[in-house]
């Protein structure tokens, strides 16, 4: 019987030649990644099963993106356990002060996750590398410690469920639309225990940026995983990145899904998720008169390259609303150095933006940005959960970047066609 | 292992940062995890709470992040076992790697009340509403994971078995 991308790419980390859905299995882990919240944790575990020696210390990547730089003496503590067991253990995968970005737009930029990989990450969004055609899928510190341990992990076989976007994308949509709205139509648990295979014309036309948008997004769904077969544009990505040999899987003619779905990106616009859940998706001509305090343009979501030139195209010679703080983090520092060299810097502090560094910031409520009672934030992060931003009585609305920079200048959320008639 | 407890009652999608809101994570200790647990859900919680005490919810209990936090703040508020129609994938991986009993069962999580006393027999997962004196049958356990449990998590597991 076939197979999808996903139950090959597990069968080719197994013993096994076939795996099919259901099946528990043990499989081998290419990649393991930790955080500066979550690998205190797996560092703790890893020490209390006594064990002494990573398995395999290159497959191991630590990166302090939460709370750095250090927001207070805790999270300093924090990454200082981190640090001095990355040293002690001669990680090469060690990612801190300068070299610091968004951990899931740093893996893919660094060539460290390729397609056909099986990658565990305690960090919820690790389903972020589905867009290079690799399994990757959110654990905790526990698991990953079991995987610091032993290159292994255990993993249930998911169903996968196919989404075909068909038809030519309206103005000023991106990834970041299309996955909201495939979110708002299945629910935040509707991809529960499984992986969503995404794919079709209109994702094929986009680039690799927008990509990564949507598969970070999976777990929003709920989901295993968010899978993109690799093609042409993917190759062109990784190869000048990778540093070791990666195979490219496709789901064969006769797989097997829970489900198939299509979608006509003539009906989609841009999209707004209104809090307090990313399933409250709402087309832009729908939203009608919100005012906000905030907007917050990166996060591993929307921090690339890509997401900062939209924003810029779109505040480029405009002024930021008064009273409203727009703050921009590119997500990793070669981002950031590409932004200061096109020019994109410089327009958004002449437009009145707040640049912040490679970090995730205000993303999970963590510093650079945090919320008050009762403030209202568009930001092109993921989650808009109750206090995710700050105080518990604070609201977050999503979008992409570009309806984020056209709100940013008119002080509501807005079409960017508003603003750039 | 028995489990009997008052009830705390929450809805569908209660998130990770609900359980445990994020600006408390520059610390991994259960103690200080504990006086947050469940505060943007319900500020009194950490107060009401005690040991043995059960909480039952809707939905994709545990969707979001993937902090193992979580897991470690229900179980240092004391609270005995969690009961919802499903759970979020990470949420349940890290429950049975890091002890905490769950059982999923669409009518247990749909008829029990907020304040009933409920008793769980946690080998074969059946739930009785002492209140109500109904029964419920909770979703079986795959093998692989009733061994995690029998060997007292994963990193029991490895250490004993030499390996997953
Ligand atoms: S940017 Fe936000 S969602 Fe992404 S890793 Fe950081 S906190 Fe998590």
């Amino acid at each position: 019987m076939g197979m999808t991308i996903a139950e090959k790419i597990l069968a080719a980390h197994t013993d096994a030649r076939e795996v099919k859905p259901g099946d528990i299995v043990k499989v081998n882990v290419d990649v393991a990644l930790a955080n500066d919240i979550t690998a205190p944790l797996a560092i703790k575990a890893f020490q209390t099963g006594g064990q002494t020696k990573l398995a395999d210390p290159d497959r191991v990547v630590f990166v302090l993106d939460h709370f750095t730089p250090n927001k207070d003496i805790a999270s300093a503590n924090q990454c200082k356990m981190v640090r001095d067991f990355a040293h002690q253990h001669e990680l090469k995968n060690f990612f801190d002060g300068g070299d610091v970005g968004v951990e899931h737009a740093l893996l893919p930029e660094k060539g460290i996750v390729l397609p056909g990989d099986l990658v565990i990450g305690a960090d919820s969004h690790t389903c972020t590398y589905g867009a290079l055609g690799a399994f990757a899928t959110g654990v905790g510190s526990t698991d990953l410690a079991a995987a610091m341990m032993t290159a292994q992990a255990w993993m249930k076989v998911p169903e996968s469920m196919k989404f075909i976007f068909k038809g030519e994308l309206l103005p000023w949509v991106g990834g970041k639309d299309l996955i909201l709205y495939l979110i708002g139509d299945i629910g935040v648990d509707g991809g529960l225990y499984r992986v969503l295979e995404i794919e079709g014309p209109a994702v094929t036309s986009l680039d690799l940026s927008n990509r990564l948008t949507m598969s970070n997004m999976a777990i929003e769904a709920g989901a295993k995983a968010g899978i993109i077969r690799a093609d042409e544009k993917t190759e062109a990505y990784v190869r000048p990145r990778a540093k070791r040999p990666y195979t490219v899987f496709e789901s064969d003619a006769d797989a097997r899904y829970a489900s198939v779905r299509e979608y006509d990106c003539a009906n989609i616009e841009p999209q707004v998720a209104f809090p307090h859940l990313p399933e409250n998706a709402k087309p832009i001509s729908e939203v009608g008169e919100v005012r906000i305090d905030q907007v917050v343009i990166g996060s591993c979501t929307n921090g690339r390259i890509e997401d900062l030139r939209v924003a810029a195209g779109i505040l480029k010679g405009q002024r930021v609303d008064k009273g409203l703080r727009c703050v921009v983090l590119p997500a990793t520092p070669e981002v950031f150095l590409q932004a200061e060299e096109e020019g994109l810097i410089r327009i958004f502090l002449q437009a009145g933006a707040i640049i912040g560094p490679p970090s995730c910031g205000p993303c999970l409520g963590g510093h650079l940005g945090i919320l008050a009672k009762g403030e209202k934030a568009l930001a092109t992060t993921n989650r808009n959960f109750v206090g995710r931003m700050g105080d518990p009585g604070s609201e977050v609305y999503l979008s992409g970047p570009a309806v984020a920079a056209a709100s940013a200048v008119t002080g509501r959320i807005s079409s960017p066609s508003e603003v750039m008639e | 292992m028995n489990i009997h407890g008052r009830v705390f009652r929450f809805g569908d999608d209660i998130d990770t940062d609900a359980i445990i809101p994020a600006r408390y994570l520059n610390t991994s200790d259960p103690e200080e995890l504990r006086k947050h647990c469940m505060e943007d859900a319900d500020p009194a919680f950490p107060s009401k709470v005690s040991r043995g005490d059960i909480i039952v919810a809707g939905k994709n209990f545990g969707c979001g992040s993937s902090r193992e936090h979580a897991p470690i703040a229900i179980k240092a508020s004391g609270v005995s076992c969690v009961i919802a129609s499903s759970f979020a994938r990470i949420f349940f991986r890290n429950s049975f790697n890091m002890g905490l009993p769950i059982f999923e069962s669409d009518e247990a999580s749909a008829e029990i009340k907020e304040g009933d006393i409920v008793e769980v027999e946690a080998s074969t997962g059946l739930i009785t509403d002492i209140t109500t004196g109904k029964q419920y049958r909770s979703r079986p356990i795959p093998q692989f994971m009733q061994e995690l449990i029998a060997d007292g998590g994963l990193m029991e597991h490895i250490l004993k078995r030499g390996g997953i």
